[in-house]
């Protein structure tokens, strides 16, 4: 116990304690920095220090998959296994490179100098397959793992229109060379409320998936009551498939930075947070120093300023209210709605919380003026969408294009199917989105045609799948990913996604059990229906999507079974036994516990679990 | 201040700020509840109280959910029913409810079938008889977190308990892994006596189902004081 140093820790926990307990996930990341890991008596002596409950600290280290509560490596190699990079030989890249290292996945070095892990989504996408080596990105690594590009991954940008990638593509827009920020200052001269109009004029919605529209958003948080409210900007991106948002603060961070300053002039604003995900270390330093550059210009500091926040391995954090939580040093677990974020986001205070995307468009609608905005795009959908093209295309890369184009265009500017191959299928709108096929190419690219093709625009994802891909292990990813990122709060998504999991195990496999085309439905139903969050509702979207598309993949013709299995008949085996209904009545009557009442113990046990065992 | 809207067809009229558990409980409609207790914030977590409301986009958790003027209430629906079933089954899939009377009833209620998922992964942590005081036997627990809050804001302030891991390898742990005894635990019992599946379960009642008799115990206990 006494063989931890404590004196370095001691000298960095001053600046946390004045956050409180909003301190502690700052805190832990960087004590994590210093000894590699976190030891018991590093949390104990963090928990002191910002006057948190010892339960509560391990509570937050075993609810994020970066914090380490035993040894591991000094050197980290997080290799991305999910879906874009797989397409690319992720599996085959992670064998050989725990061969060289003499390491599984998930293990450490013997001599602890190095750690390889399975990542989830590194955002890396149109660069596939990649790695994260310590804070650097790694990307279209080569089979044999020997040449690669580290450090700052290149943004690959294109499109038919650079309105919001006007500065993206050849590195990092410097203040200099954005120059100054006119939109805010013509904000500045014109009332807040003419700010709202203004947004709420130009049609723009959210672009991290809701589409909730901005402007009834910030009218909702301006008109609350309070003195303290935030604006928060949600650069969480973790949804499979997607990297705008690396490209957008990487490569023009003063955008959303002045985004977030005119939306703070607009509901009355003095702090503002850009929580941004731990699997982009190399930007925080872009933005750290962008902050610098506006801080020195004078937009922030005086009325407003920014903090940036880092997650540390949770999807489940880019929910706005589980990211409250996150800011808050809190597991991130998501608050049930009502209250909306608007009256009661982060610290409980009126609260507008935008993605990156959404923020960077604001800049140009103040400075265009909402009309000239609106001449981009379609009437119902105005301006451009970003969309994060990956998988077996010639050209993946992030695209801009004015919304209403197809998706047939937008696969042409693509340069279409990699290797002369023929179309399979494209996962659109990501992890929580749906399979597309080429059925669906002449659908347009709008909220309104989307929504009526089954289409979920969610964060612009394009995966596009050859004719070669087996589905089935897109699927079993999938469920992979959702069950390790559920938070476990609500039963529906944190037993759904295990169970998911499990079945499409199965269906990738080929060991379909009789009757499990119906419990992925039930399941995916349940999931969607009535878990708390969008998580949980959206967990199965791209697995019924497939269901529905291509039914034959999950082994059984589904048509003999029974979909509405009657509820009045009691099944065979869910009888109450006896035993159960004598329990009951001792429960109702009598307290006094009976001798020798030794309940009867159903064991229909099939697996045994480690549950304390940390998911990694 | 009164609101009047309707619940499975009829109308009902309520106090304002009820939720549609209260009032569906005043007018004797049974929603069932695993999470709720009327000592603990109610968290919605455990969703099968969840009801059908029109206009909304997807089901409703009863336990937080207001009446509002003139809301159509379906409490046991097609899909309401559909939902609590795979709930259950889910929970029956997942860990051992021997001990959860309640919640077996509400399964043959639902005609929710315990073996739905076969070949499925159960939480099956080993027993923590730690402390003189209670069991932890989280193979039985469903995470209704009432421990966890009446050991933390809704009662006792003392945050002896949080949770491990997430998703579904969630379980209720101490700080590293500490015995009872170890952490800021002041065995005040509450824990105990929210648990609604006997995860949690006084020794004295552990120790008798064991097969000691009541005799046994307290040469225990008496043993306990003399070694003191």
């Amino acid at each position: 116990m006494s063989e931890i140093d404590l004196i370095p820790l001691n000298k960095e926990l001053p600046k946390f304690i004045p956050l409180g307990r909003s301190g502690l996930l700052p805190a832990l990341h960087a004590a994590q920095k210093l000894y590699g890991w976190l030891p018991q008596e590093v949390a104990a002596e963090i928990a002191k220090s910002l006057r948190v409950p010892l339960a509560d600290v391990h509570g937050v280290i075993e609810f994020y998959s970066l914090f380490y509560n035993q040894p591991v490596g000094r050197n980290f190699i997080r290799v991305c296994t999910d879906q874009a990079c797989a397409l690319k030989g992720a599996d085959n890249l992670l064998v050989n490179l725990c061969k060289h290292y003499d390491v599984e996945p998930g293990q450490t070095t013997e001599e602890l100098s190095l750690t390889i892990e399975r990542s989830p989504c590194l955002g890396l996408c149109e660069q596939a397959p990649a790695a994260l080596v310590d804070d650097d990105a790694q990307t279209n690594i080569t089979p044999k793992f020997q040449s690669y590009d580290l450090g700052i991954p290149r943004s690959i940008v294109y499109g038919s229109i650079h309105e919001l990638t006007a500065n993206c593509g050849n590195g990092t827009t410097t203040l200099a060379k954005y120059g100054e920020y006119s939109a805010y200052q013509k904000a500045l001269k014109i009332k807040p409320e003419d700010v709202i109009t203004e947004i709420k004029l130009s049609g723009l919605v959210g672009r991290g998936g809701a589409a909730f529209p901005t402007g009834i958003k910030w009218e909702g948080a301006a008109k609350a009551e309070g003195l303290q409210k935030y604006i928060v900007c949600n650069a969480d991106e973790s949804e499979p498939g997607t990297f705008k948002d690396r490209i957008l603060l990487l490569d023009d961070p003063h955008r959303a930075i002045e985004g977030m300053c005119i939306a703070a002039y607009a509901i009355g604003a003095s702090k503002g947070y850009i929580y941004i995900r731990a699997e982009y270390p190399y930007i925080i330093p872009v933005l750290e120093k962008a902050l610098d550059e506006a801080c020195e210009a004078g937009y922030l500091g005086q009325h407003f300023e920014i903090e940036i926040r880092v997650g540390a391995g949770a999807y489940i954090c880019g929910e706005e209210t589980a990211l409250f939580e996150s800011i808050e040093g809190k597991r991130g677990f998501p608050r049930v709605k009502p209250p909306f974020p608007t009256t009661n986001g982060l610290f409980d205070k009126p609260t507008v919380i935008n993605n990156v995307e959404t923020l960077c468009n604001v800049p140009l609608i103040i400075s265009k003026g909402a009309l000239k905005y609106r001449k981009i795009g379609t009437e119902k959908s105005p301006g451009t969408k970003l969309f994060c093209v990956s998988g077996d295309v010639v050209k993946p890369g992030l695209y801009e294009i004015p919304f209403g184009t197809t998706l047939r265009e937008l696969l042409k500017m693509a340069g279409g199917v990699a290797g002369k191959k023929s179309l399979k299928a494209i996962l659109f709108g990501g992890a929580a989105g749906a399979f597309a096929t080429p059925e669906h190419l002449n659908v347009k690219m709008t909220f309104e045609d989307l929504r009526a093709a089954g289409l979920p625009l969610g964060s612009g994802v394009v995966m596009v799948f050859d004719e070669t891909r087996e589905i089935r292990d897109a699927l079993k990813r999938l469920g992979k990913f959702f069950a390790h990122e559920s938070c476990g709060k609500c039963y529906p998504c944190q037993m759904g996604t295990q169970r998911q999991m499990e079945i499409l195990d199965r269906v990738a496999s080929g060991g379909v059990l009789s009757g499990d085309f119906f419990r992925l439905e039930d399941v995916g139903w349940t999931m969607t229906e009535s878990s708390l969050c969008g998580l949980g509702q959206t967990a199965a979207s791209a697995v019924l999507s497939a269901m529905k598309l291509w039914p034959e993949l999950f082994g059984e013709s589904q048509k003999s079974n029974v979909v509405g299995r009657k509820i009045s008949k009691a099944s065979k085996d869910s009888k109450v036994p006896k035993t159960v209904k004598k329990s009951i009545d001792k429960k109702a009557t009598s307290k006094v516990v009976e001798k020798k009442k030794l309940k009867p113990k159903s064991k229909t046990i099939t697996k045994v679990t480690k549950t304390t065992a940390k998911k990694k | 201040m009164t609101v009047t809207f309707f619940m499975d067809g009829k109308e009902v009229s309520a106090e304002e700020n009820k939720t549609l558990l209260e009032i569906a409980r005043e007018n004797g409609v049974d929603i069932p509840t695993i999470c709720f207790h009327e000592a603990t914030t109610a968290n919605a977590l455990c969703r099968i109280c969840v009801v059908e409301v029109e206009g909304q986009r997807v089901l409703q958790p009863a336990c937080i959910v207001k009446a509002a003027s003139n809301m159509k209430v379906q409490t046991r629906s097609e899909k309401v029913i559909r939902a609590r079933r795979t709930i259950l089954e889910m929970l029956a899939s997942t860990m051992d409810l021997s001990e959860a009377p309640e919640i077996q009833i509400m399964m043959y209620e639902y005609g929710a079938s315990s073996s739905r998922f076969p070949d499925a992964e159960r939480r099956q942590p080993e027993v923590k008889d730690d402390n003189p005081m209670f069991v932890r036997d989280y193979s039985k627990c469903l995470l209704c977190w009432r421990c966890v809050q009446v050991c933390a804001e809704d009662a006792q302030y003392t945050f002896a308990i949080n949770f491990d891991g997430r998703g579904f390898e969630t379980q209720i742990g101490t700080f590293f892994d500490r015995t009872i005894p170890e952490t800021s635990c002041v065995l005040c019992g509450q824990c105990v006596a929210v648990c609604p599946t006997g995860a949690l379960k006084p020794k004295r009642e552990f120790l008798l189902e064991k097969g000691l008799s009541a005799q046994e115990i307290s040469v225990l206990n008496t043993g306990r004081k003399k070694r003191k």
